[in-house]
Parts: structure tokens; C-alpha cells; sequence
């Protein structure tokens, strides 16, 4: 918590949620001088609560790079997890046992089915393995699957792990490799200044050759500074946590899942959020309802706790990565699956942005797709 | 370790401890009969198995967490003894019915 004044980076990166933890813990990995600036404990911040899923299938549909990008990370997961582990001791109980993605009835299995043949369709696809199971073959997989249970997808790239832990072990690892984390100081104004940035925190001015806007729903605010743009909005999960029970379930199955400390959580719908915005589930008793339909047995079981957090949702609901045009030490990064994407943001995106310069593949994920004239 | 202030006029309620038979008192809670019988843990935790007993005996600490009749995680304090009850104390994580 020392005074910042007078400090100079290689990087500064604003916002110690997932997005910015991920990529600081990347750049420091590759030898750079790394500020990571961040809010106090009362910050809005959907990297605390969170579903916790390595998750692939459905997710593309719209923009076909962003399945490639999105199977990319969850390839390099276990490697991600190895490292923080070495490095750290923590444990973030990575698995990959492949995930289900139930249907309470015929028409909603067909639709799933329809859904993930269109994006895999789609010109210029990553190609992966998914099937549709319907209920016999489920209830081989998942033997207590209830009566509504219709079918599900399944793809075996899925997965999940322990994501408070992956936060802990994220910034265990940054002060492993000396980065200056600082908490209570969030950036209140960016100046391009002499080719780098001036930071302002209400704790002093940091001084950067480069900084990366990760600061979730405040990039909107802060990303014109530096000559970009941020358009998200926040888009409100809910999260239900049963008290711990045996293990019975090892998969994620759409939004239930058991974590590896025994706890059965519930969520409404995560993904596919492009296709679903508008969609809003909402009410704690229709996902416990829904849950219960799915699984049972999980009737008797006491709720714990339940939360609802923001997530941080571009208008397409696709990730925006870009470098700013008109100063180009200034990168943006958010996303809505910062969980899944950690592994890429840590291992593909921070080289990028130790060298300087993002890469022709990533025009995709710009924020200039949404400046296309209304009536053209 | 505890010791009952007398009260000869106590009902006796008969009821089993992991399977062994027992007697407490009628107006007893589930953990006060427990305790009364020189139960000294009766659970280990989900995730770090230490070992815990009844402590505030008011429902707020759920450290007395027990299996009564099949049923996992229930608060012993918050549970008046009955006749025949199987109480059962709880090694780490509940059962879900499988
Ligand atoms: C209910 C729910 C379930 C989800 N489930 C999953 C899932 O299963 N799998 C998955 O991959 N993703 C999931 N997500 C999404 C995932 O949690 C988010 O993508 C991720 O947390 C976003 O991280 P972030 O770092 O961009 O944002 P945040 O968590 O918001 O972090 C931003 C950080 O920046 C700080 N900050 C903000 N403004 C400033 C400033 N001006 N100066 C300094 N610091 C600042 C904040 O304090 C905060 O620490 C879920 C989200 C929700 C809400
Ligand atoms: S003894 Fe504390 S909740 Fe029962």
C-alpha cells in the first residue's frame, strides 16, 4: 500500500479481477515490469461470483474465431493449472471430465441439437467433438437424471475448477514474480503521455510504457482516455450453493454442478449468452425448481448461500480485445467468460501485449464491429 | 464431562447413538442428549475432517451437525429428542439418497 507517485512500469494493468489478474500474471511471467491496479473489497466484481466453468460447446455461434479462441484456452487449461500449481502450491482443481448440457423436453433437445449444427456450419469453424444423447443414453452417463429429463449435449472439451481459488493462486503467483499489486487504488484518469501513460489513482500517479484496460464494467468509463471504446453493460447471474454432500456428480451439467469440496451449485443460463440476451431467468426459485427437475435428489438438500453478481457482457456478448489507434501502448480486454478464457489470456494474449502489438487475428474481436452505421 | 442438575422427575426417552442404545431426558435437544451421554465430537468437517461438537446450543454455530433418522446435517440443537430416534454422528460430507 506504499505511495505510487514517482513509480514507472513496463505495464500497468488496471483491474485485478480474473481479465486483468490472468493477463498482469502472464506478463510478468515473460520478465515485464508489472503495476496491477485494482479496487478495495467493495468493487463490483464478477470474478468472485462466478459458475466456475471451463466451458466450450455452444459457444461461437455468430462469430466462429470466437469458438476457436474459446477452445484454444480450455486446450491450454491444464497446462495453466499446472503452472499455478508449481508455482503457487494451489491447487485449482482443474477437471475436464467433459460437460452435459440438459433438455426438459423434446422440442428444447431438438433446438440444442439445431443450435450447435448451425455453429458448427459455420464457414471457417474450429472443428470439435459433441454429440446429442438422448434420454437412454443419458441416464447411462448421469443414472439419476429425472423423469423430464428429455436428453442432453455433450461435449468433451468441457470442464470446470475452483475459481475463488483461481483467483487466490493468480495473485499468489503475481507476488511470487514481483508485481506491484495495489489494492484501494483505483485509476481514475488516463493521460497518453510521451509515448506512455500516466495512471491517476486516488494513492498517487503510476507511470506506464503500456497499459491494458481490465477494470470489467469501468472500461466503458475508462477506455475513450486512451482511445478506445467499451461498449458492455452489466448483465445480472444468479448462483445457488447447496451444502456439501457426497460426490455423485463429476460432470457440469449445464448449470448445476458439484464443486471438488462437495457443494452442489446451481446457475441460470451462462452461455450461449450471445444467443440469450433479453433472456433473463432471474428468480432463485425457478433455476432451484428447474435444478430439481433435472436432478431429484437434489431436492432434500439445504440451500447455503445464494448471490447474484454482474457479468460483464459485450452487446453481441463476443469478447472485445483491441489496441487503441491512436496510442498504441493502450490494450483493452473483457469478456464474459473470464474463467474459461484465463488460460489464453495468461498465455496468448500477454505475449501479444509484451511485444507491443496485437496480431491481424485478433481485428475480429475489435470493438469496431459495433460501428457499423445503423441504416447502411 | 457434563453433569445433569438433578430433576428425578424427568421423563426417560429411550434412542440410539450410531447404533448403540441410549436414554436422555424428555425436553432434551438431540445435542443436549449427546452431550449428556459423553459424546465428545460429534462430526468431522466436509473438507478438513477436524472434529467438532455442539457448541453454542442456540443455532448459530452449526458445529453440532448430525444424521437424525437418514437424514444428513441436522442441527442437534435445533432438535427436540423424540423416542427411537437414530441419531448418528456425521463423518464429514452429508448424504444425498443414492
Ligand atoms: C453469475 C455469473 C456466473 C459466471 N460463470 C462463469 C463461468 O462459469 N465460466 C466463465 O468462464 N465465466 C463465468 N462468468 C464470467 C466471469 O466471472 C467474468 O468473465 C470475469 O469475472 C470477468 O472478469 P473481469 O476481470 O473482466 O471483471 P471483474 O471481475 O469486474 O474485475 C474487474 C476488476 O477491476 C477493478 N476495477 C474496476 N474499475 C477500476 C478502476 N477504475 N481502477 C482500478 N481497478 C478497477 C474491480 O475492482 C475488479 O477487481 C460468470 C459471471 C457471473 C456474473
Ligand atoms: S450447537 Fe451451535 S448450531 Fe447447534
Amino acid at each position: 500500500m506504499s505511495d505510487l507517485s514517482g513509480s514507472e512500469y513496463d505495464v500497468a494493468v488496471v483491474g485485478g479481477g480474473l481479465v486483468g489478474s490472468a493477463t498482469a500474471w502472464g506478463l510478468a511471467r515473460l520478465g515485464q515490469k508489472v503495476a496491477l491496479l485494482d479496487e478495495g473489497d467493495v468493487a463490483v466484481r464478477p470474478s468472485r461470483g462466478n459458475f466456475a466453468l471451463v466451458w466450450v460447446q455452444g459457444k461461437g455461434l455468430g462469430m466462429p474465431e470466437y469458438a476457436g479462441w474459446t477452445k484454444r484456452s480450455a486446450d491450454g487449461w491444464t497446462e495453466f493449472a499446472a503452472l499455478l500449481r508449481d508455482q503457487t502450491g494451489i491447487d485449482v482443481a482443474y477437471d475436464r471430465p467433459g460437460g452435459f448440457f440438459p433438455a426438459l423436453s423434446e422440442a428444447e433437445l431438438e433446438a440444442r441439437a439445431q443450435q450447435l449444427q448451425r455453429l458448427h456450419n459455420q464457414p471457417g469453424v474450429v472443428r470439435y467433438d459433441y454429440e446429442i444423447l438422448d434420454r437412454a443414453a443419458l441416464r447411462q452417463e448421469l443414472p439419476f437424471i429425472g423423469p423430464d429429463v428429455a436428453g442432453a449435449s455433450y461435449c468433451p472439451l468441457d470442464g470446470h475448477c475452483n475459481s475463488l481459488r483461481l483467483l487466490r493462486a493468480l495473485h499468489a503467483g503475481l507476488q511470487h514474480s514481483g508485481v506491484a499489486y495495489r489494492p484501494n487504488r483505483r485509476v481514475e484518469r488516463i493521460e497518453a503521455r510521451d509515448g506512455g501513460f500516466r495512471l491517476a489513482t486516488g494513492g498517487g500517479e503510476v507511470g506506464a510504457g503500456k497499459v491494458v484496460l481490465a477494470a470489467g464494467h469501468d472500461n466503458i468509463r475508462l477506455a475513450p482516455m486512451v482511445g478506445l471504446d467499451a461498449p458492455v453493460r452489466p448483465e445480472r447471474g444468479h448462483i445457488i450453493v447447496t451444502e456439501k454432500t457426497i460426490p455423485f456428480l463429476r460432470h457440469p451439467v449445464g448449470f448445476i454442478r458439484q464443486t471438488d469440496e462437495g457443494g452442489v451449485m446451481i446457475g441460470d443460463s451462462f452461455e450461449d449468452a450471445g444467443l440469450d440476451v433479453g433472456v433473463r431467468v432471474g428468480v432463485v426459485s425457478t433455476i432451484a425448481e428447474r435444478a430439481v427437475r433435472i436432478f431429484p435428489l437434489l431436492g432434500p438438500l439445504n440451500v447455503v448461500r445464494t448471490w447474484a453478481a454482474q457479468r460483464v457482457m459485450s452487446r453481441d456478448g463476443f469478447p472485445i480485445y483491441e489496441q487503441s489507434a491512436t496510442a498504441p501502448g493502450a490494450f483493452l480486454a473483457t469478456c464474459h467468460s473470464g474463467v474459461t478464457l484465463a488460460a489464453n489470456h495468461a498465455l496468448a494474449l500477454a505475449p501479444h501485449i509484451a511485444a507491443g502489438r496485437l496480431p491481424q487475428e485478433f481485428d475480429v474481436f475489435s470493438a469496431r464491429r459495433f460501428h457499423v452505421p445503423e441504416a447502411a | 464431562m457434563f453433569q445433569r442438575l438433578p430433576n428425578a422427575a424427568a421423563e426417560r426417552v429411550p434412542f440410539t447413538i450410531d447404533g448403540r442404545p441410549a436414554e436422555a431426558q424428555a425436553g432434551d435437544s438431540v445435542a443436549a442428549a449427546l452431550l449428556a451421554n459423553g459424546v465428545q465430537t460429534c462430526r468431522a468437517t466436509p473438507v478438513s475432517g477436524a472434529p467438532r461438537a455442539p457448541y453454542c446450543m442456540m443455532g448459530v454455530c452449526f458445529d453440532c451437525l448430525v444424521t437424525i433418522d437418514g437424514v444428513g446435517n441436522r442441527q442437534g440443537c435445533q432438535v427436540r429428542l423424540e423416542p427411537g430416534m437414530r441419531v448418528e454422528t456425521q463423518d464429514g460430507k452429508r448424504e444425498i439418497g443414492l
